[in-house]
């Protein structure tokens, strides 16, 4: 069934159409960026992205810190949103569930076409905007594409090739879980609704809540256990040494809410009327 | 193959399905009557497990359900409220990722097992068009070859001629009575009378949620001791049968007597043309009007 929700996922043109968008973005930046040349002053803008004129080979980490706070979670909503909710609104839910898959089953697999999509999407944004970066910025000075020599990190210290290909992949792990929470709501609301438009509303909105307060002074006491808290926490993979605080506490909530709202979504699911 | 005991389903107030005791047995072919609301779709989505009940007992090919549904189905062929299809993909497509989903079957099998399905129902020539440029007819044929991928021993389908033209619906009811022959249960759900008429072995119909009639249909169709009889003289019958004769309707009567070979010698003996006669018969449609009230989605 996984194999199966796989293969939907990359049958389907708004997969590619959505991975397409989430790359042009750090593509349009860097437009900007190279034919003006004025960074962002510091502490404002997107992280990196001053850093990033220097060198370009940290284009990546700069293009993850565009797409992660507004247009990766939109699109992991809308499609977690669909995921269950379309498939009953296309009437193929229940032609699923009788062939039989076991509704657990689906959840689960509908949840690793999901993981699998972030996956291919901030990959897609890595390699582009990798690209762009050492075509647009000069990251190697001798042969163009290849990996440089070193890059100085956020904190002033230098990076391997070797390291920032690791803290890249650790980022990239990170930036999976923290969507997961993402996923799981909408999953969850895609259970109780037949509009996917309608779960990924909710989703969003239950996003945004969380971005809002988190910047609210007021709201300071829930704020440790918002989902949206840390999500930017993988930038401190970015400083030497590693500063894991953060990176610990995200995971951490990301874990909870994934379990608590799966576990919703399933309880919801098992003892639902499949009736359109 | 298919009984139930106490049947309920209740949506807050709403009895759907009241009380239903179904009783579809192997070889049959079974068919559900009722009018649009009787509770016909949540029977069968119960049968299948998708609808949970609120009370009563269901049992599937020997198997509890819901509990055990998850054996019986994988012999069990269905379409429920008109077939589930991917829109962006064919036909073929969208066969393919329905047998890859569930259990069984080897995978260099399916192609096959695809092609044969589509044959079937009259799809062998399909192109790789998507099924959105599909026409109701042609998704209707997809999803009936979606349930007999796995060669099921049970069919359940939920009006399965719905978009079909006379010659579609032909097809498919010859293509449901060979299934039927080669030992496949045909559970039929449908509000058109004609169909079932023309396919099934036994009839159920239902009625706000009640099943209040099941039976064979040749039992349903039984004579009813009365003769039609066609004549040009019809006074001369009047007066010779004396009190027997029920109703008048110009040249056409309605005779009480208990078999029309003895009724049309003494006619004959009496020198009374006859230009027709034969035992009257009920029609299913009268059976279903005494059987049901009003119309549910009649609103008065």
């Amino acid at each position: 069934m996984i194999r199966v929700e796989i293969a939907k996922l990359f049958r389907r043109p708004r997969t590619y159409v959505i991975a397409g968008l989430l790359c042009a973005l750090p593509f349009v930046v860097a437009v900007f960026l190279a034919t003006t040349r004025i960074p962002p002053p510091p502490g404002q803008g997107g992280a990196f992205l001053s850093a990033v004129l220097s060198n370009g080979s940290l284009y990546p980490a700069a293009a993850m810190a565009l797409v992660m706070p507004v247009f990766l979670p939109v699109s992991v909503a809308v499609l977690a949103g669909d995921s269950v909710a379309g498939e009953a609104s296309q009437g193929t839910l229940r032609y699923l569930l009788i062939r039989p898959v076991g509704r657990t089953r689906l959840l689960v697999a509908k949840l690793v076409a999901l993981i699998v999509f972030v996956l291919f999407a901030i990959g897609a944004v890595l390699l582009t905007s990798f690209l762009t970066g050492i075509t647009m910025f000069g990251g190697e000075p001798a042969a163009g594409v290849a990996i440089p020599a070193d890059v100085t990190s956020l904190s002033g210290v230098t990076i391997t090739p070797f390291g920032l290909v690791m803290r890249l992949l650790a980022t990239v792990a990170y930036i999976v879980i923290s969507m997961l929470s993402v996923a799981a709501i909408a999953l969850f609301l895609s259970t109780i609704t037949d509009s996917g438009l309608g779960a990924a509303m909710g989703a969003l909105a239950v996003l945004v809540t969380s971005q809002v307060l988190v910047t609210l002074d007021a709201a300071a006491a829930i704020r440790p256990y918002l989902p949206t808290r840390y999500w930017l926490a993988w930038v401190d993979f970015f400083r030497d040494p590693i500063l894991w605080r953060d990176i610990e506490r995200g995971a951490g909530i990301q874990l909870v809410f994934l379990v608590v709202l799966l576990g919703a979504a399933w309880a919801n699911f098992m003892t639902r009327d499949i009736s359109d | 193959m298919i009984t139930t005991r106490g049947l309920v389903k209740t949506y807050g107030k709403v009895t759907a399905v009241d009380d239903v005791d179904l009783d579809v047995r192997e070889g049959d072919r079974y068919g559900l009557l009722g009018p649009n609301g009787s509770g016909k779709t949540t029977l069968v989505r119960m049968l299948l497990g998708l609808v949970f009940a609120t009370r009563g007992e269901i049992e599937v090919l020997g198997f509890k359900v819901p509990r055990r549904v998850r054996e019986a189905l994988p012999r069990i062929g269905a379409m429920v409220e008109g077939p589930g299809l991917y829109a962006h993909l064919n036909g073929r497509a969208n066969l393919t990722l329905m047998d890859a989903a569930g259990p069984g079957g080897s995978r260099s099998d399916r192609k096959r097992r695809v092609g044969e399905a589509l044959e079937r129902v009259g799809l062998a020539g399909i192109d790789r068009r998507p099924v959105k440029a599909y026409s109701l007819g042609m998704r209707q044929r997809l999803g009936l070859a979606a349930a007999l991928l796995r060669q099921p021993r049970l069919l359940v389908l939920d009006e399965p001629t719905n978009g079909l033209d006379p010659r579609g619906i032909r097809e498919i009811r010859d293509l449901l009575a060979e299934l039927n022959a080669e030992g496949t249960t045909v559970f039929l759900s449908s509000h058109l009378l004609g169909e079932i008429d023309a396919l099934c072995s036994r009839v159920g119909v239902m009625d706000r949620g009640r099943l209040v009639l099941q039976d064979e249909l040749s039992a349903l169709r039984a004579p009813t001791g009365r003769v039609l009889v066609g004549t040009p003289e019809p006074d001369r019958v009047v007066a010779l049968l004396n009190g027997r004769v029920e109703k008048r309707d110009g040249s056409r009567l309605t005779v009480r007597h208990a078999d029309p070979g003895d009724l049309n010698t003494e006619l004959v003996q009496a020198g009374i043309r006859v230009t027709s006669i034969g035992a009257e018969r009920r029609t299913l449609e009268q059976v279903v009007l005494e059987a049901t009230t009003t119309s549910s989605d009649r609103v008065s």
